[in-house]
């Protein structure tokens, strides 16, 4: 108690902070617990470290595991020059766009089919078989239809994207309206709203914390979802540009874009995450 | 009123109440839990149709929900996404009065209720004691003729319910208002209203209704003297010993099994 521990200490797991502090029972409480924070950092210094000494000595072959420093220039060359006459952001942007049309149709659809299918029974009625056959029906395996039916352009990949995003939206905001507590709607009838206006002021601002969790779930599928849909069929994009540079054996460009989407999809999570703070704070408690 | 459960049963919630309630008045409805209480004040508040039999306020019979009936929650019925103001305002906003009159009106009823400083606090941040004063504060701007409430200060400590309940006496004289209050605190319905109905469970009826001189009186003495004078603790034994009774019908099998 007499010297209090340096906040970098605490952040780092390697003294108590004033949460931990007091407590004795640790294992089992998982809030008392340090946060761990250098051993993170330990962790990736070793494994680059490791890789800095394996590519200096030649321990593996540049064909399984490119040498640290070649990765290095070649992200630099991807940057400057680019890939196959594309350059790098190019590609990672064409794979961000995709992701973001997919989820602003599949959000611009699917809430508000969501919302009827929570307020109106025929809309339930008629929605509820289509929504609950697709629901469990990975997107992937939508797309031998999808270039059947729309061919291997822009198109198609937005609307694998779409679909994937829709479903997910539309339960979301089902779920959100479902959740709406009984006496909000009940005080806004007593305080002589309208059923638009309650729709307006009580049911959508409480629904936004599911539509929001439904947002930041769509983000990673559809994540998930192009890259695999560059890998089958596309010119441009992270997963084409990993695909391609297979086939050249480029293996230093297969990781540099598999760390690019690892990097992007956290990004995405940090953003809404963000977001989800800034718009329904009630429910984040910030 | 009768419940028809899912399974094929059904519960008889109230059977034979008849209440006539003249304007202005407050009236306290105590009774012990399931004896179909909520379920009065929602056919009251127009949130159910009764199986049989009528509500008529001022003359008009009650269908649905309104805005001459204002109600007041336990919890949990304030507008998150919304400040202090905006709650407030909120009746006001939805009838599409006049933005300028609608922000006077609600400035002068959060100095009513002690929260002046507070309009563009989130309501989340609030203590329990202070998100009930803008539930109430919320029912007022609406001009409602009558208020209802279910157990408004049930979930408050004790010591925020006796500040509270001297709120709500204040906010009755000065409004005018006619009030049902529902509550389980002996105490506070003896405090409170004017007028004291106890209901019995199985089915839910009225058992009793007698007139109260506790309400007029505190409000020209100190709540402390009204509740510790020696009429207010006479009564207070009576009460309680008829919802005892009550409760130990209820509970005599269970208590045999212990
Ligand atoms: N929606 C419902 N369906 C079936 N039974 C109900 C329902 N609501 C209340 N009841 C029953 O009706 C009785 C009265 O309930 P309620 O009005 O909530 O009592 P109180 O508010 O006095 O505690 C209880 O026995 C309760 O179980
Ligand atoms: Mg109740």
């Amino acid at each position: 108690m007499s010297h209090e521990p340096g906040r970098l200490a605490i952040w780092l797991g390697l003294a108590d902070g004033p949460l931990t502090q007091a407590k004795t029972v640790r294992f089992g409480d998982a809030s008392a617990i340090r946060s761990g924070r250098i051993w993170s950092i330990l962790i990736v210094v070793v494994l680059v470290g490791l890789w800095a000494i394996a590519s200096r000595h030649g321990w593996i072959p540049a064909f399984y595991w490119p040498p640290i420093g070649a990765t290095w220039d070649r992200l630099v060359r991807l940057a400057t020059e680019g890939f196959r006459n594309v350059p790098l952001w190019e590609h990672v942007g064409i794979s961000v766009f995709r992701v973001l049309s997919g989820v602003f149709f599949g959000a611009l659809i699917g809430i508000p089919l969501g919302f009827a299918m929570g307020l109106s029974s025929v809309a339930r009625g008629l929605f509820d078989p289509v929504v609950e056959f697709m629901r469990p029906i990975p997107p992937l395996a939508l797309i031998p239809l999808i270039i059947l039916w729309f061919g291997i352009g822009e198109v198609a990949k937005i609307v694998l994207l779409f679909l994937a995003a829709l479903f997910i939206m539309t339960l979301a905001a089902r779920a959100g309206v479902s959740g709406v507590a009984i006496t909000k709607v009940h005080a806004a009838y007593s305080l002589g709203a309208s059923r638009m206006q309650i729709l307006r002021h009580v049911i959508l601002p409480n629904a936004l914390p599911e539509i929001f969790t439904g947002l930041r779930t769509s983000m990673g599928v559809c994540w998930s979802t192009v890259v695999a849909a560059e890998l089958v069929a596309a010119d441009r994009g992270l997963g084409s540009m990993i695909m391609i540079a297979k086939n050249f054996l480029q293996t230093d460009t297969v990781v540099i874009g598999i760390v690019l989407i690892g990097l992007i999809g956290y990004g995405i999570e940090l953003l809404m995450r963000w977001t989800e703070r800034r718009l329904v704070p009630w429910k984040t408690g910030a | 009123m009768v419940y028809t459960l899912p399974g094929g049963g059904s519960v008889r919630a109230l059977e034979h109440v008849a209440l006539d309630i003249p304007e202005g008045q407050m009236v306290a409805i105590l009774g012990p839990s399931g004896c179909g209480k909520t379920t009065l004040l929602n056919i009251v508040a127009g949130f159910l149709k009764p199986t049989s039999g009528a509500v008529v306020v001022g003359g008009r019979r009650v269908t649905g929900p309104g805005a001459e009936r204002g109600m007041v929650f336990q919890q949990g019925a304030l507008f998150e996404w919304m400040s202090v103001a905006e709650n407030v305002g909120f009746g006001p906003r939805m009838a599409g009065r006049a933005r300028r009159e609608a922000d006077a009106l609600v400035a002068e009823l959060l100095r009513r209720v002690g929260l002046g400083g507070f309009a563009d606090t989130p309501v989340y941040r609030l203590s329990g004691g202070m998100q009930q004063r803008v539930a109430l504060a919320r029912c007022l701007a609406n001009d409602p003729g009558v208020i209802l409430m279910d157990e408004p200060l049930g979930a408050l400590d004790a010591l925020t319910r006796e500040r509270m309940q001297g709120l709500v006496l204040r906010l009755w004289k000065e409004t005018g208002k006619t009030i049902v209050l529902i509550t389980h605190s002996v105490e506070e319905a003896l405090f409170l209203g004017e007028r004291l109905i106890v209901m019995a469970p199985r089915p839910g009826r009225v058992i009793r209704d007698m007139a109260l001189p506790f309400a007029e009186m505190a409000l020209r003495t100190e709540a402390r003297t009204v509740k510790a004078s020696a009429d207010f603790v006479q009564v207070r034994e009576e009460v309680l010993s008829m919802i005892w009774s009550m409760e130990e019908e209820i509970m005599g099998g269970a208590q045999d099994v212990t």
